[in-house]
């Protein structure tokens, strides 16, 4: 006979306010099996959990029901506090009454009820429970770092520092990142290179890292502790062993008509490149597209010219397998795209450019060496309009909803340095708001107002339109002196929205971790767990998890880092003990459950079974290796026969919940 | 086409090549055509049957008899090998223990549609230049071979056989047929037009386990209706949910793997177009996931066991749940 005791929590007002925890408490405890139902105001607290304690021990109770908040919050309270009494954890069960009862329904009559119905689908199921041991698996103790940014650096060269190996996997040729792009940061205006270009150095020096630049991530299997990932080496037809960063076969190679990305195709590169001087790994790479040689077999100057012998024009894709204890994401961001803004004639006029168009325009390694001129016909621009809010705050389908944040203060960057360095230029700024918050931030933007005599309208630009005579025509509303403004620019900067890079999504789902509707990994918590995501073992860096500047980045990159250290000092962890089982009499050995298992924790065994007729017949069934089972349940639902079952959600305890929900 | 087949049979046996044969013997009357399996020539030359009402598919057979010692001759026609593939492609059959030999299919006859002409005591059948001359107990009779076809032939989906280990008669190709002219039809109906469809079907249901008997697709070594533990086992059509839920819970169970042999209804006594509700899942699954055909081949994942990012999101249920 079951014993099983009933816990209503009050959480407060939280659930009081809109249950009546009393009613609860008193519906409950007329359950089959229920010999004691008691309400409390919180029932996490000491008093509350010595409340469940007492009741274990003076009730003999068999099982658990806690009604109370998700069990996200305190399952482990509750189980932990069980624990203690010496019952098993795993036969306490919580009914979620806050979260999904109280907090979303406004009736007290119909919200009660519901709270009964919850309570009494936990009682059913909890008659089922059946005790379990937890496991424990080992861990590995190397983490991988996807994307090579500043983000991606800084979290692999804290993970060195505490003695781990660290892989960083970076799709481009070079770490660096978009910072590499960057001319100057703010506040302080200190050269982007200057400080980032150490950084990647060390990165390549720590011998605790392996760089896999021009590398993706094909594959993640595993878990926490335990992940396999599948690393894709992408061809360079350079061998990076051998190759020395010389850059003869740069200056020989005789297609140099490649648009640069490096500068934002202002300029040419060469099919095979570098793509800047800081480059780390400074190795070459044949642009396959662009090469005579990979597209009509005549050419090999580059093979020629190099004394290492580095070029390989046979090279493949590589794919290189490796085991990790933790994962940290860092795959940054990207500007978007102006297509669907013609408004700002971007696609039109050479002099109309973004934001980081910008930046290598006024870089001194940039097109121009540093001077800023016009993309159309190499001038000095003398009037310059930056256009603030460009698919940033959108409330219609061409931009972004969020504000990409890093825009306020690049742009008074920008305009600062185009004043100090070209005083006779007058530079514009529009802007719905200025958001400035950050140590030193407002005194930046004042001074770039009040020193600088930046010219900061607050309103929208409505129309850019390129006239004959070279100059822009820029008219925009002034919202404070309630005017229409005509201003014959020279130049049009757009301030674009950032989003998140395009290989994050499918990224997403190899790692099981959640996205937010604008592509942004979400965290585990949004105020208590910002650098972990809601998968145990992934973490989360820099701009991945939503528009940062480089200050914050590299905050949240560190403390991903401190996170996955936490993770990979350990020498095993508990595992789950709610995994699939199969039952070998029922199992056909139909590989279905094998096929939609996410963690490859399914084999088949050929086994000896003796049969009702007392035959003995060899039958091919499933097995379950449960260090690897994350209990997710997949198999259980694909599984024809229903000879899959998953311990503490088993099917009949599924089904009891819906039958009790349902009666 | 039998006389061949026997030929083959009895020369596979003597030649050492199989142990035993699966066919076809006549049943009580001339158009019930039962599988069954014969050892020797002389078995065969008794009883092997193939003909007009030869329609039987004995790929499910083989989980059985391919499990037996030695090796075991399966003749089967084009839609049986893709009941047979899939069969592969879920380990139910030991490939290596059976045998192919492809023959032609149908189309065949269908027994009922001669009787619904009024025609009764039937002794024989023959088809004259496609048309049926019947011997009954009252006199001969006579009708279009075209008005007695099956309705899973009519609709036919392929003429090619996808394994097997030898070819009797030219081969085949894969067919345009018109097998879900009748699901778009349902799938126009209102709501209520369509419960009320299904109630009618579906009230006629005794509850015989015909259908999920003879489906190459319900192999479960213990079925979840028979099984105690399941909680949906032995149940009577003692009321509307019962009637309804026993063909949903089995559509569901073999969604994804039905290749759309249509021996569901070809064995109902009631005549309900179970095969109909099959036909739905494959309908939505080309839908969904881009056409496939399950048994087509034995390796392929299908999309119900496999995730692609491209797959439709959950919420395609509300778009095309809405009337």
């Amino acid at each position: 006979m079951q014993r099983i005791g009933v816990f209503v929590c009050h959480c407060g007002t939280n659930i009081a306010a809109t249950v009546d925890v009393k009613a609860v408490a008193e519906a409950l405890g007329r359950e089959p099996g229920v010999i004691v139902s008691q309400d409390y105001q919180y029932m996490c607290s000491e008093s509350g959990q010595n409340l469940v304690k007492n009741a274990i021990k003076e009730h003999k109770l068999t099982g658990v029901v806690v009604c109370s908040c998700s069990p996200r919050m305190h399952e482990n309270t509750f189980r932990n506090a069980a624990a203690s009494a010496g019952l098993n954890p795993y036969l306490v069960e919580i009914a979620n009454i806050r979260e999904q009862c109280s907090w979303i329904h406004k009736d007290i009559a119909s919200a009660t009820e519901k709270a009964i119905i919850l309570g009494k689908a936990a009682v059913a199921k909890v008659h089922l429970n059946a005790p379990l041991t937890a496991g424990e698996s080992p861990v590995v103790k190397r983490a991988l770092v996807i994307g090579g940014g500043i983000a991606g650096i800084q979290t692999a060269l804290d993970i060195a520092e505490a003695g781990f190996d660290v892989d960083i996997v970076e799709k481009k040729p070079t770490i660096g990142g978009k910072m590499a792009q960057i001319d100057k940061t703010f506040p302080t205006l200190d050269c982007a290179a200057c400080i980032l270009t150490p950084k990647m150095v060390e990165a390549s020096q720590n011998e605790h890292i392996t760089i896999h630049s021009y590398s993706e991530v094909a594959d993640v299997k595993g878990f926490v502790g335990n992940f396999t990932v599948t690393i894709k080496k992408k061809a360079r037809f350079v061998d990076e062993t051998k190759c020395t960063g010389c850059g003869l076969c740069t200056e020989k190679c005789p297609m140099k008509k490649v648009p640069n990305e490096f500068n934002m195709g202002f300029d040419n590169r060469s099919a095979i490149y570098i793509p800047f001087a800081q480059a780390v790994p400074k190795v070459a790479t044949i642009d396959p597209n662009n090469c005579m040689m990979m597209k009509t077999g005549k050419c090999g100057v580059c093979s020629k010219v190099c004394s290492a012998g580095a070029i390989d024009y046979k090279q493949e894709d590589r794919l290189i397998e490796q085991q990790y204890g933790a994962i940290v994401v860092a795959t940054g961001f990207e500007p978007i795209k102006l297509d669907k803004y013609d408004e700002f004639a971007y696609n039109q006029c050479p002099d109309v450019v973004t934001s980081l168009e910008l930046e290598r325009l006024m870089n001194a390694a940039g097109p121009n060496g540093g001077t800023l001129l016009r993309p159309s016909d190499k001038t000095h621009p003398h009037k310059i309009v930056f256009v603030q809010c460009v698919g940033s705050r959108c409330d219609d389908s061409k931009g972004k909803p969020y504000c990409s944040k890093i825009c306020c203060m690049y742009t008074a960057k920008h305009a600062m340095l185009i004043r100090e360095k070209y005083p006779d230029t007058e530079v514009y700024v529009f802007y719905i708001d200025v958001r400035t918050p950050g140590k030193n931030f407002d005194e930046f933007y004042r001074r770039a107002v009040e020193q600088y005599n930046v010219h900061y309208i607050k309103g929208m630009v409505g129309k850019v339109t390129p006239r004959s005579d070279g100059k822009i025509d820029v008219q925009a509303s002034d919202l404070l002196a309630n005017e229409q403004l005509h201003i014959d620019a020279d130049m049009v900067v757009l301030a674009a929205a950032i989003e998140p890079d395009k290989t994050a999504r499918p990224l997403a789902t190899m790692l099981t971790t959640q996205m937010d509707t604008n592509d942004f990994f979400t965290e585990a918590h949004p105020k208590l767990r910002p650098v972990e995501s809601a998968t145990a073992g992934i973490f989360l860096s820099g701009a991945c998890q939503g528009p940062k500047d480089i200050p914050e980045t590299v905050a949240q990159a560190s403390a991903a880092a401190a996170k996955a250290i936490v993770l990979l000092v350990k020498n095993s962890i508990t595992c789950n003990p709610c995994v699939a089982h199969s039952d070998e009499l029922m199992c056909n050995g139909c590989s279905s459950c094998e096929k939609v298992c996410p963690y490859g924790a399914i084999t088949y065994i050929d086994k000896e079974f003796k049969m009702p007729d007392r035959t003995i017949a060899v039958r091919r069934v499933a097995s379950v290796n449960p260090a690897v089972c994350q209990g997710c349940g997949a198999c259980t639902v694909a599984c024809p026969s229903g000879a899959m079952d998953l311990n503490g959600f088993s099917n009949s305890q599924i089904i009891a919940e819906v039958d009790a929900i349902c009666k | 086409m039998q006389e061949a087949m026997i030929n083959k049979a009895k020369q596979l046996l003597a030649d050492g090549v199989v142990d035993r044969v699966i066919g076809w013997k006549r049943g009580e009357f001339a158009y019930d055509i039962t599988p069954a399996v014969f050892t020797s020539a002389e078995e065969l030359d008794e009883s092997f049957v193939y003909d007009d009402f030869t329609a039987a598919n004995v790929s499910k057979y083989l989980v059985k008899e391919s499990r037996k010692d030695g090796k075991v001759l399966a003749f089967l026609k084009p839609c049986d090998t893709y009941s047979f593939n899939q069969l592969v492609k879920e380990h139910r059959v030991v490939r290596e223990n059976v045998y192919i030999v492809g023959i032609p299919g149908g189309p065949k006859l269908d027994a009922e549609k001669i009787k619904a002409k009024g025609i009764t005591g039937i002794l024989s059948v023959k088809n004259e230049n496609y048309t049926l001359k019947i011997e009954t107990v009252y006199g001969e009779e006579s009708m279009p071979f075209y008005e007695a076809v099956l309705d899973k032939c009519a609709s036919c989906k392929s003429k090619k056989h996808v394994i097997y280990d030898e070819l009797m008669g030219e081969e085949g190709d894969v067919l345009d047929s018109n097998r879900f002219d009748m699901v778009e039809k349902l799938e126009n109906m209102t709501a209520q037009e369509r419960y009320d469809f299904w109630r009618e079907q579906l009230s006629k249901c005794i509850r015989c386990n015909a259908c999920r008997n003879v489906c190459p697709a319900c192999t479960c070594e213990k079925c979840v209706f028979d099984n105690p533990d399941s909680g949906i086992e032995n149940k009577a059509p003692a009321d509307s949910f019962e009637e309804n839920m026993f063909h949903i819970i089995r559509a569901f169970h073999v969604a994804g793997r039905c290749t759309d042999c249509g021996e569901c209804s070809r064995v109902c006594p009631q005549n309900i177009p179970l095969h109909l509700l099959n036909r739905k899942f494959i309908k939505d699954i080309n839908a969904f996931y881009g056409e496939y055909q399950a048994g087509e081949d034995a390796v392929s994942r299908a999309p119900l066991n496999e995730y692609k990012q491209n797959d439709c999101e959950a919420n395609i249920v509300h778009e095309r749940g809405v009337e």
